[in-house]
């Protein structure tokens, strides 16, 4: 296995460890906006579609890349819009 | 393929921003906020992959994120909040859906390559493949459980998880085959086939009430599918902004497992609430007394209460009635009742289910208190209010060696002056056990279902 496979699991592990941090004092009440908005993020693999998507030609890859085009993005704009919805409902007396 | 530097900047710029996002997602205050920055990372990082060289194919691409962008934003508008955990459950496998489908796309890539699969292909994809089978037909099965379209007990059958492991080490075997000998068509799709059948077997026998801990373990698988997509095609900021959802879904699995004082191994494998239990003999049914009550006794107490707590659960979500609850406890605020709703953080079927609804109806979120903030009133209260919760409320947790839920944090509702339960029957909760809570002497039982209950409540009232 090449050293920039073992880069790439630097970069995760240390990705895990920050997003530990970050999100462990998330209170119970935004849980759910957590989930949603976290579901918005893995729409991530988009960007990943895309690439596979790139190549002019239609064959296999390609449709496969832009049903999965499909699917990233319904998580990215239903992920981030419902996330919106819900914490405009959440508000002080 | 080649980045190059100003697009490498441009997504670091992106992962700090959902980082960010995250971080803000921490107080009600600043949590809209933060996933505006985190939309914002997101767009960048979409504009820049257009313009990357390799990418061209704007046709396909442009329109699979106009038909996905069109179906997730009208879902998003018209979902109703009590459909949440499923809307959350069908996204975490479309997360990982879309990342097997990349999986797949670069495999069949690589197979008409002259110059082939590298081992570090072949070991990624397939990785990828497993995860990303697991999420989706898993998440789709938890919808499916959600939606009401699968049954929500537990399925079990002999030698459930002898199965299981048979299964994956099947699966183990075909990854080791495409690993050794890459390109073979036919072991590739049982593969994919294989790992879908995984997916749907570790879901069926987890029962409805654990799947807080199954949607936010799904979330996080979602987020890895992305990683090992990230790995696949050598993608840093996949890799980045997977491992923070990975990380998020682990932190909530964890919360939940917690709540109910059990290990992800036990809800995974236990199918547990698979069988009703009966507990205690004859003898001892025959001498349990509940009190039944009337609208009008439920009104006159609270309409003297000084202190009152709302425990809701999922009754309260599937009868839809967090408005009335809402305008019950307005009600009473109006006659200088103290009014406080307890929490617990499994109620519902996803992690914050309870706070969404109720926000949902306008209660203001420091009215919402989490389990550890609000036990300790429960003595100085006059009346606890409980709505469609069981499990959550059971004392015998606390004491009873013997029984299941033995241990697990609950909502000290016995400590209150007066308790009411509003409950359709006197059928034990998930776990199969009866509830002595609803056989105290301070205890009133209000047979009925959620909304009615509160219904025939607010109608009393408003002649006290």
């Amino acid at each position: 296995m090449g050293q920039d496979m073992v880069f790439l699991l630097y970069v995760f592990v240390l990705a895990m460890f920050a997003g530990y941090e970050v999100i462990t004092k998330v209170p119970p009440i935004l849980h759910t906006p957590l989930m949603s908005g976290a579901n918005a993020i893995s729409g991530v693999c988009l960007i990943g579609a895309m690439v596979v998507t790139g190549p002019t030609e239609v064959n296999l890859s390609t449709i496969l890349g832009m049903i999965a085009v499909i699917m990233a993005t319904i998580n990215v704009v239903g992920g981030f819009m419902v996330t919106d919805r819900m914490l405009a409902m959440f508000k002080k007396e | 393929m080649d980045i190059p530097v100003y697009s490498l900047v441009a997504y670091l710029v992106a992962a700090v921003l959902f980082i960010i996002g995250l971080m803000r997602m921490s107080t009600p205050k600043t949590a809209r906020g933060g996933n505006v920055l985190a939309a914002t990372g997101m767009l960048i990082a979409i504009v820049i992959t257009l313009l990357l060289k390799e990418v061209l194919n704007y046709t396909m691409i442009l329109v699979g994120i106009a038909i996905g962008g069109i179906i997730g934003g009208v879902a998003a508008r018209t979902v109703k909040m009590t459909a949440m955990p499923q809307m959350v459950g069908i996204y975490n496998g479309f997360g990982g859906g879309g990342s097997l489908l990349i999986a797949a796309a670069e495999f069949f890539r690589y197979a008409n390559l002259t110059e082939g699969f590298t081992v570090q292909n072949s070991i990624t994809i397939v990785i990828t493949i497993l995860i990303g089978c697991v999420t989706f037909s898993g998440s789709m099965i938890a919808f499916g459980k959600l939606q009401g379209l699968v049954k929500s007990r537990p399925v079990t059958y002999p030698m459930q998880n002898i199965w299981n492991l048979v299964i994956f080490i099947a699966i183990l075997a075909m990854m080791i085959y495409l690993i050794v000998s890459p390109g073979n068509v036919p072991v590739f799709i049982a593969l994919i086939a294989v790992s879908l059948v995984l997916g749907v077997l570790l879901v069926i026998p987890i029962g409805g009430a654990d799947m807080p801990v199954v949607i936010s373990l799904l979330n996080s698988y979602s987020g890895l599918a992305g990683c090992a997509a990230g790995f696949v095609l050598g993608n840093m900021f996949l890799i980045i902004s997977g491992a923070l959802v990975g990380a998020a879904g682990f932190i909530l699995t964890r919360i939940m497992c917690k709540a109910m004082n059990r290990s992800l191994g036990n809800v995974m494998f236990g199918a547990f609430g698979a069988v009703v239990q009966t507990t205690g003999t004859a003898g001892e049914e025959g001498e349990k007394v509940v009190r039944e009550a009337t609208p009008e006794d439920v009104t006159t107490l609270l309409g003297y209460a000084k202190s009152v707590i709302f425990v809701p659960g999922y009754g309260m979500a599937t009868s839809q009635a967090q408005h009335h609850v809402a305008e019950l406890a307005t009600l009473l605020e109006q006659r200088g009742t103290d009014v406080k709703y307890a929490i617990h953080p499994v109620a519902g079927r996803m992690p914050g289910h309870m706070n969404v609804l109720l926000a949902e109806a306008n209660v203001p979120y420091d009215k919402l208190y989490d389990l550890d903030d609000i036990n300790a009133d429960f003595e100085r209260t006059d009346v606890a209010v409980v709505i469609g919760a069981n499990d959550v409320t059971n004392p015998s947790a606390r004491n009873m060696t013997d029984s299941p839920l033995y241990g697990m944090p609950i909502l000290n509702v016995d400590k209150a002056k007066s308790v009411v339960v509003i409950k359709r029957s006197l059928s034990p909760g998930f776990a199969g056990v009866d509830n002595p809570l609803f056989y105290m002497e301070k205890t009133m039982m209000f047979f009925r279902d959620g909304k009615q209950a509160i219904i025939e409540i607010l109608d009393e009232i408003k002649n006290l």
